[in-house]
This record gives C-alpha cells, sequence and structure tokens, in this order.
C-alpha cells in the first residue's frame, strides 16, 4: 500500500506490505538509517521517532498507521547550516554517547521528556528513560545531558 | 620520550570532547545494517530448538519452492569443503596432553549440541521471504539428553565423540606441594564456594555482517559488525576457507558496541562469505536480538571452590582454587584462555600471599558457546578473591579494610606466584583515596539511620587488579596462544601537515577516534582536529589485533608512538637539511625543529611540505615522503588496579537492593582523556552492578532451553538502576610503554560485582544470612532472608 508521511518537515511516501513497520519504512525505503533497531521485543527504545508529537517506537507501529502523520527523527533534528538541537549538543558535551547505536533513541526521548516536562527532575530524567537502553555509558552521563540539554532548551 | 615526558605535552589530560560524536549524533553513522549493495539478497539461519540431537535428516525441498527464494544450504553442502571454527588458544593438560578439541562446523552436520546451533542457511530476496522459506526447512530430530551445568557435563550423554567425557581440560598453575604444606601450619583456614553466574554481552547493535564476493576479481568483502577485523580475516581465510588473505577484506565499519562478543570469528560470518561466491550475489545478515541471545558468545559461568590460609594477624599464607568453568557446546575463539591464562593468573590480586594453587576444570555442555566477555577472567578471578578476603575479614574480626591493608603487595616489581610480574601500582593508595570518597567513617551513623527506618545497611569493598594488553607475543605463544598479541600503526603526514593515522585497534565506542589523535597532535605539536584517524579496515589499515582487553591504548597507542618516533627521526634530517645544520643538533618541540644553541627553526608543516615537495631536499641521502608504520609488541602486561567501595541499602520485606553509593578509585597509569576514561568506568561499572543486581543467563536444567531469551525476561540495567558513581584516580605510570597507559575499559566490570555482594553480604549477615550468589534480584534476597529465619 501507498504510506504518505511528512518526515523531517517534508512529504516522503513509499509502497510497502501491510506488515511492514515504521522503522522499517524509514531504514529501507526513505534510507534514514539513523533510526536504529536494538531488539525485536519493543523494550530497547533505539527506534524512538517522534510522530505527531509523541515519542514513539516505531519498531511497534505499522507504517500503515502512521499513513498522513508528521515524523521527525534524528535527521530532522540539526538546523539546515548544520547547527545541532540543543539536545544533540548537549550530549556531545557531556559525553552522552559512546558507541552510538542507543544515541538517535535516546535524543529523541529526551527531546518528548522535555518538550512535556520543561521542569523534568534527575530523578524523572532516569524513570522516563526506562524505555531506552544503553549498554555504553552507565546513563550517568546520559542523564547529565539531558540536564544540560533541558537548561539550554527551555533557556 | 619517556612516559613522564609524554604526560607533560599539550592535549594530554585535557577532556577533548569526541570527534566522532558528530556522525552518531546526526544518524549518519555506518553500522554495517546501514550499508546496502546493489542485488543483494538476505540470509536467515535455521537454528536448532533442541539443545541436543542427532539430525537425521533435513529437507529443503518445500523452502527452496517458497516465494523469492535464491538457495538453501546445509550442512552437506559444506561438509569437506571447509575446516570448522578454529580455537585461538590451545591448552595443555596436567598430565602433557592437549585439551580436547572437537570440530566446529560452520553448519551443523549430523548433530546440534544446544538451542541456537545453526542448521541450515536460507537465502531469499528480501528478510521476509527468507523468514517465510525458513519455517519450510524440515528437520528430523533425534533428541537427546542434555547437559547444561558442569556438574551434569561429568554424568551425561557426551556431545562430541572427541570429548566423550565432555571434558576439555584440567590445567593448573602454582606450587600444589608448597599450598598444601602452608595449610597445615595455618592459624585459620576460610572457605568460600561460590558461582559466578553466566551472562549475555548484548551490546545494542545485534551482530550483522554482508558477504561480498566479486567475480571480476575472483575476491570477497566481508563488512561485519567486529571488533578485530584481521583476526577475522586471518581466522577466515586461513583456518576455515583456505584463502589466501590479499582475495579477502573485511570491513568492521561503525560498530554499535562489542564488550567482547564480537572479537570472535562466528559461523555465520563465514557461511555468508562462502555462500556469496556460491551464488554469485551479495548475502546480508543482520541478527534479530532474540537470535543473539541464542547466538553470540555468553560470558562468565564458573563453579569454584576457595580456600585461604591465613596466621593469627589476618596475613594470608597460601590460597587453593579449584574452578569448573563452563565453555559451552563449542569452543569458541578465545574460549580455552578465559578461565586459564586470563583467570587463574590474577588469583594473587593485590595480596602477598606467598603461595597460590589454582586447578582448572573445563567442560563441553549444551548451551551457546561462553568467551570473553568484558574483563574476560579478570571478573571471575576479582569476584572470587574479594568475596573470599572479605570472607577472611569477617571470621577473623577484622574490617573489610583492614584485611587488605594488612596483605597489600607495597613493593614493585613484584613477583606473584601464578606467573605475573606487576611492574607499578600503589594499593594503599587507592584504598585511601577510595575511603576518603566514600565516607566510611561515617558508615555507622548512615546504618542506624537505615535501621531506625526499617532498613539493613551494608558497606562492601573490592580490591581489584587485571592484566591488560596481553603481552608478550613469545610468552603468550608459550602459553597457548595460536596468534600474536601486537599491535601496528601506520602514520601517513599528508603535503600541508595534517595526519592520517592508520591503527590495528579498532573503535566500537571507546572513542579512539579523539583519544589516538590526541596522542599524535601532542607528539607533533598539531591541533587535535589536524588528525584523523583510520580503524576497522584490512584494505586501509596495514595489520592489526583489534580491541579486546583494553589494549588499545597501551600496545596501539604504542605502535603509533614508535611510529611517531619512526617520523621524527626523519624530520629531524629533512629540517637539518633545510637549516643547515647537523641532524643530531636538531631538536623537536612545540611543532617546530631548531638548531640546539640558536634561534634557527622551521615549523612541522614546511618539513612535511618538503617532504612531498623534494626541491631543496637531500635527496642522495633520504627518500621523499613522510610515511611511517610500526609493531609494537609490549614486553609485559599493564596492570590497572583499584578500590571499589559500595552501600548498599536493602528492604528486607521485599528483598528491594537500593544502590545508596558507589565509589571507585582506580590507577589506569597516564590518562590521556580524563571524559573518556571517566566515560569507560560508568560503563564498565554498569555491567558490573548489572550482574550483581540484575543480570542473569538461565537455561532450563532438562531440557537446555535458554529462559532469559529476550530484553522481556534478561534483566538489563536502566537510568534508574544506579546512583551517581563517584570516581576518582590514583596514577602510577606503567613503566613499560612509551605512554605510561594501562588501559581502562574493563575495570568497572571487574571491581564493581564483589563490592557489591560483599555490601549484600554485609547487610545481609544482621538477618543471619551468610552465604550468597549474584544475581541479588529482590526475590533472591528475599527468599535468602526467608530461609535463614526458617
Amino acid at each position: 500500500m501507498l504510506v504518505q508521511l511528512t518526515v523531517n518537515g517534508k512529504p516522503m511516501q513509499a509502497d510497502v506490505a501491510n506488515n511492514t513497520l515504521l522503522v522499517q519504512m524509514l531504514r529501507e525505503n526513505l534510507h534514514l538509517t539513523g533510526t536504529h533497531v536494538g531488539c525485536d521485543t519493543s523494550q530497547c527504545g533505539a527506534c524512538t521517532v517522534i510522530m505527531n508529537g509523541d515519542a514513539v517506537k516505531s519498531c511497534s507501529v505499522l507504517a500503515a498507521s502512521a499513513n498522513g502523520s508528521e515524523v521527525k527523527t534524528i535527521e530532522g533534528m540539526a538546523q539546515a547550516d548544520g547547527t545541532l538541537h540543543p539536545m544533540q549538543a548537549a550530549f556531545k558535551e557531556c559525553h552522552g554517547l559512546q558507541c552510538g547505536y542507543c544515541t538517535p533513541g535516546m535524543v529523541m526521548s529526551a527531546v518528548d521528556l522535555v518538550a512535556k516536562n520543561p521542569k523534568a527532575s534527575e530523578a524523572e530524567i532516569r524513570e522516563s528513560l526506562e524505555g531506552n537502553m544503553c549498554r555504553c555509558t552507565g546513563y550517568q552521563n546520559i542523564v547529565r545531558a539531558v540536564q544540560t540539554g533541558r537548561d539550554a532548551m527551555v533557556g | 620520550m619517556g612516559a613522564s615526558d609524554f604526560s607533560n605535552l599539550p592535549h594530554i589530560g585535557e577532556s577533548v570532547k569526541r570527534k566522532e560524536d558528530l556522525r552518531f549524533l546526526t544518524g549518519v553513522g555506518n553500522y554495517t545494517d546501514d550499508i546496502n549493495i546493489a542485488n543483494q539478497t538476505y540470509a536467515v539461519f535455521v537454528r536448532s530448538p533442541h539443545a541436543h540431537a542427532n539430525v537425521k535428516s533435513v529437507s529443503i525441498d518445500a523452502a527452496l519452492a517458497m516465494p523469492g527464494v535464491v538457495h538453501v544450504f546445509t550442512g552437506k553442502d559444506i561438509e569437506g569443503k571447509m575446516g570448522g571454527l578454529p580455537c585461538g588458544w590451545g591448552i595443555t593438560n596436567t598430565d602433557g596432553t592437549p585439551m580436547a578439541e572437537p570440530p566446529h562446523p560452520i553448519l551443523a552436520i549430523d548433530k546440534v549440541r544446544y538451542v541456537g546451533d545453526h542448521v541450515a542457511m536460507v537465502v531469499a530476496e528480501t528478510v521476509q521471504q527468507a523468514k517465510d522459506a525458513a519455517e519450510y526447512v524440515e528437520v528430523d530430530y533425534e533428541v537427546l539428553q542434555a547437559s547444561v551445568t558442569c556438574a551434569q557435563a561429568r554424568t551425561n550423554a557426551a556431545l562430541h565423540t572427541e570429548a566423550p567425557d565432555n571434558h576439555c581440560y584440567k590445567w593448573a598453575i602454582g606450587d600444589k606441594g608448597g599450598v598444601d604444606e602452608a595449610f597445615k601450619g595455618a592459624h585459620h583456614i576460610t572457605k568460600l564456594d561460590l558461582t559466578n553466574n553466566r551472562l549475555v554481552p548484548n551490546a545494542m547493535e545485534p551482530r550483522a555482517a554482508i558477504g561480498h564476493y566479486n567475480r571480476a576479481g575472483d575476491d570477497y568483502t566481508l563488512y561485519v559488525s567486529n571488533q578485530n577485523p584481521h583476526v577475522e580475516r586471518l581466522l577466515m581465510t586461513a583456518f576455515v576457507l583456505s584463502l589466501p588473505e590479499h582475495k579477502v577484506r573485511v570491513i568492521a565499519p561503525d560498530v554499535g558496541g562489542g564488550f567482547g562478543s564480537k572479537i570472535y570469528l562466528y559461523a555465520e560470518d563465514v557461511a555468508l562469505t562462502w555462500g556469496s561466491k556460491q551464488i554469485n550475489r551479495p548475502i546480508k545478515w543482520v541478527c534479530d536480538r532474540s537470535e543473539a541471545f541464542l547466538s553470540d558468545a555468553h560470558g562468565r559461568d564458573h563453579v569454584s571452590t576457595a580456600e585461604m590460609a591465613m596466621d593469627k594477624d589476618g596475613k594470608f599464607l597460601a590460597m587453593r582454587v579449584h574452578t569448573d568453568a563452563n565453555l559451552g557446546a563449542y569452543l569458541s575463539t578465545f574460549a580455552t584462555a578465559v578461565p586459564t591464562i586470563l583467570y587463574a593468573t590474577l588469583l594473587a590480586g593485590q595480596y602477598s600471599t606467598p603461595q597460590v594453587y589454582v586447578e582448572v576444570d573445563s567442560w563441553f555442555t549444551n548451551t551457546a558457546p561462553v568467551d570473553a566477555y568484558r574483563g574476560a577472567g579478570r571478573p571471575e578471578a576479582t569476584y572470587l578473591l574479594e568475596r573470599l578476603v572479605s570472607r577472611c575479614a569477617w571470621e577473623m574480626n577484622l574490617s573489610q579494610d583492614e584485611i587488605r591493608k594488612r596483605n597489600f603487595i607495597t613493593s614493585f616489581p613484584y613477583q606473584t606466584p601464578v606467573a605475573l610480574q606487576y611492574d607499578t601500582g600503589d594499593f594503599h593508595a587507592c584504598m585511601d583515596k577510595a575511603q576518603a570518597m566514600a565516607d566510611t567513617a561515617g558508615f555507622a551513623k548512615r546504618k542506624a539511620d537505615s535501621a531506625a527506618k526499617g532498613l539493613l545497611r551494608g558497606i562492601g569493598y573490592s580490591s581489584y587488579i587485571e592484566a591488560c594488553g596481553i603481552a608478550p607475543s613469545n610468552i603468550a605463544g608459550a602459553l597457548g596462544a595460536r596468534a600474536g598479541l601486537f599491535e601496528s600503526g601506520e602514520v601517513r603526514v599528508h603535503p600541508t601537515g595534517s595526519v592520517t593515522v592508520f591503527t590495528g585497534s579498532h573503535s566500537h565506542g571507546q572513542g579512539h577516534e579523539t583519544t589516538f589523535a590526541q596522542v599524535v597532535a601532542a607528539r607533533l605539536g598539531l591541533e587535535v582536529d589536524q588528525v584523523d584517524i583510520v580503524h576497522g579496515d584490512t584494505g586501509r589499515v596495514p595489520f592489526g589485533m583489534g580491541t579486546y582487553g583494553s589494549r588499545s591504548i597501551s600496545v596501539g597507542g604504542a605502535a603509533i608512538m614508535r611510529a611517531l618516533d619512526k617520523i621524527e627521526a626523519k624530520a629531524k634530517k629533512i629540517a637539518a637539511h633545510l637549516l643547515e645544520a647537523s641532524d643530531t643538533d636538531i631538536e623537536f618541540a612545540n611543532g617546530e625543529f631548531t638548531v640546539k644553541g640558536t634561534d634557527k627553526k622551521v615549523p612541522f608543516a614546511q618539513v612535511a611540505l618538503t617532504a612531498y615537495v623534494p626541491h631543496n631536499y637531500p635527496l642522495d641521502k633520504l627518500e621523499p615522503g613522510l610515511n611511517e608504520t610500526a609493531f609494537y609488541d609490549p614486553t609485559n602486561f599493564t596492570f590497572p588496579a583499584g578500590t571499589y567501595i559500595c552501600e548498599v541499602e536493602i528492604d528486607p520485606a521485599t528483598g528491594v537492593t537500593r544502590i545508596d553509593s558507589f565509589t571507585a578509585v582506580d590507577d589506569f597509569g597516564t590518562i590521556i582523556n580524563p571524559m573518556v576514561v571517566e566515560g569507560q568506568v560508568h560503563g564498565g561499572l554498569a555491567q558490573g552492578i548489572g550482574q550483581a543486581l540484575l543480570e542473569n543467563c538461565v537455561y532450563d536444567q532438562e531440557t537446555g532451553q535458554l529462559l532469559t531469551g529476550s530484553f522481556m525476561d534478561y534483566a538489563m540495567p536502566r537510568a534508574d538502576d544506579f546512583p551517581e558513581f563517584k570516581i576518582g584516580h590514583v596514577c602510577t605510570p606503567c613503566t613499560h610503554n612509551p605512554l605510561g597507559t594501562k588501559g581502562c575499559g574493563e575495570a568497572g566490570a571487574i571491581g564493581s560485582p564483589p563490592a557489591v555482594i560483599n555490601a549484600v553480604l554485609d547487610a545481609l549477615h544482621e538477618v543471619g544470612v551468610t552465604d550468597f550468589d549474584m544475581p541479588a534480584s529482590p526475590n533472591r534476597v528475599w527468599q535468602a532472608i526467608q530461609s535463614a529465619k526458617a
């Protein structure tokens, strides 16, 4: 079926099978490989994108059901001139990534968290990152990055 | 250049932000699954649903008839056409005979030996078509009795005809007679039985590979998520496929974490590479997470008994250890080295115990192969020793810190009774700093405060030492290594003075592109951005042994330093020519060549340009160009060490254990980038504490089915499982490498499990629990409390 989406502000479409997942469509049809697959049980959060204003695990959304939605992926976070989104910049500043595989999902979750809870405390940040696994950083610097990104986003 | 000169250079000790971050943060990293090759096909592996079974027949006709299927490969297709997966380390039994080394076929031929063992490879036009067709591969199994534990393997049916008693080797180190004698004269003997539970490494990027045969050149490219592409190529070409190495290029692009599980040559990599020639098309395979649980090499899985003999003051006289190591169904690449050379040799720890004797029996079982996982043998040694030492303290009515202080080695170099010679260290300094940072003096008050809330509080110590940068090659060879353990570095200075470095070590999250660039920039007087690091490609890097065992900076960095020595020596000759001086009078510092005792100077960039535009150049004496390669073989291991202190608070009503504080003080020698080092420590701690509190790989002991086969039932640590870690450093530079570095990647995973469990035991002691093994999950802690009450 033909699925039409607005991805990172641009209209995009692909002819996909009915059982194609959003993450597959993003990666395989639209060649946006920044969104990663880390598990098959919707636990790890590496595939997190923002769909119609909410962070979702794109491995648990059918591409067909995303028809007509607005999707933001990691590729759409920096400005056109390359200036990083404050949350991306905060992850670099705070060493909130090592191998980088979970990072796009972490950044998308963090942006969603701060958008909805601009005053998120450290405990709330730790709790809200429960759906995103990282095996490299021990999370401490990710939490710091989200706090720093939060302050920069909220201003 | 000595280690101390080096540590004073600009950029060294600076928390330079990582060069690699930009691509990872903007979604343009290039992991194996992000790569696609024109005309590629997709593979799915048919895996055994049984732990142990004879394969009576495999019928592929129905699968071949499915839509999109290109080919189905079975064990019969490969039989006689290639070797099995090789083991990289041979162990000699105590009686002088070689270990049992059964074959490890790429696809099962007549028997499967663990749930997940490879039976067939289905290749189709799409992944979904391959998955659908895999369902139609009909395998007739005759199910056999399975062994999951070493104890079962002792008595159960044989997995391999080459190991009729399921025994791989009996190995020992130390003076057994001397230890027995010392035990006879002991004032007190402390004995401990303990289990180091099996773990699944779980790098966030699952393994993936693309085999690509090119008929025009009769050559192959393998893209693979791997930690050491040259070793992968060496093992695959020389031992399995009998191909010349120059016909195979292995590229390990961005790799999403390894932790040991991506060191090895896996059957899938070989099948994809070989299969791509058979169908003359590229074949891509990406592992599902559930498949990774079954088929990635697991870690740990030791059952041990340890005894310490002491005098009346708690001074250690002798230690005796017996360990049964579960190797799984087949010998993975470095499996045999883990419970021997990487484990038993570390059992002296930080202590001057005069006599140590260790005996290891290793076994085949119907479980996934076990190999090195973050720390590899050193965590197993540290867990055993540090648990034993704390128990010694409790039995001798000494505090956990006091017994350690009474037994610390204080004079270096120190020869242990189990082969290693520690070059340097300051164990008392680490302990003192850790105690100050952890405020151990205030523990009693905090414990009283917890008690007032009905909670149990405990403190646990762990003073670890590890051996990094496995070395030197000739000694490792004498101990059974079947590969060299050096590293290579090529430094290519470009005409305008910028530099590309080609290193044989591999970065999969460790930040080498930044840290190594700091090393080169410091030496040549450049900015860090003027240096790029290339790794992970046998087509570009001269050679390499990859990244594991925290060897990258101490061995890989040292190789680059050797290449820089050559660059500097040649550049001085060019500078001497330009400055019309003798090259013995040329000095190099801060990116400038000067003539001793004069103000004549020439910058590095001009020397570089002269090397490539040799118009004013001593062409009769010197070749143009400024490009040098070095291979470095270390003379000894490096010995990072430290003391970790953990405080836990346990709710006896629920069994929930909360880490209240965790302090890690490490001695890594010279630190190049403190930010990166701190990040490595955090990551190691999360994995070690993860083992101590949460993680556990469980097989059904009757059927051999993996019960913890996904993130739904294997408890991975998450952000709210940890407190803020307190990190401190002591620095005694390594004495035998030019950087003074020791390695930092594994320390956290090595030192933390016993600190946590000692803290749990310290807390549970009050309610009568005297013995407890990992993981301290709420249910297990609660059960232990109930059993003690009963």
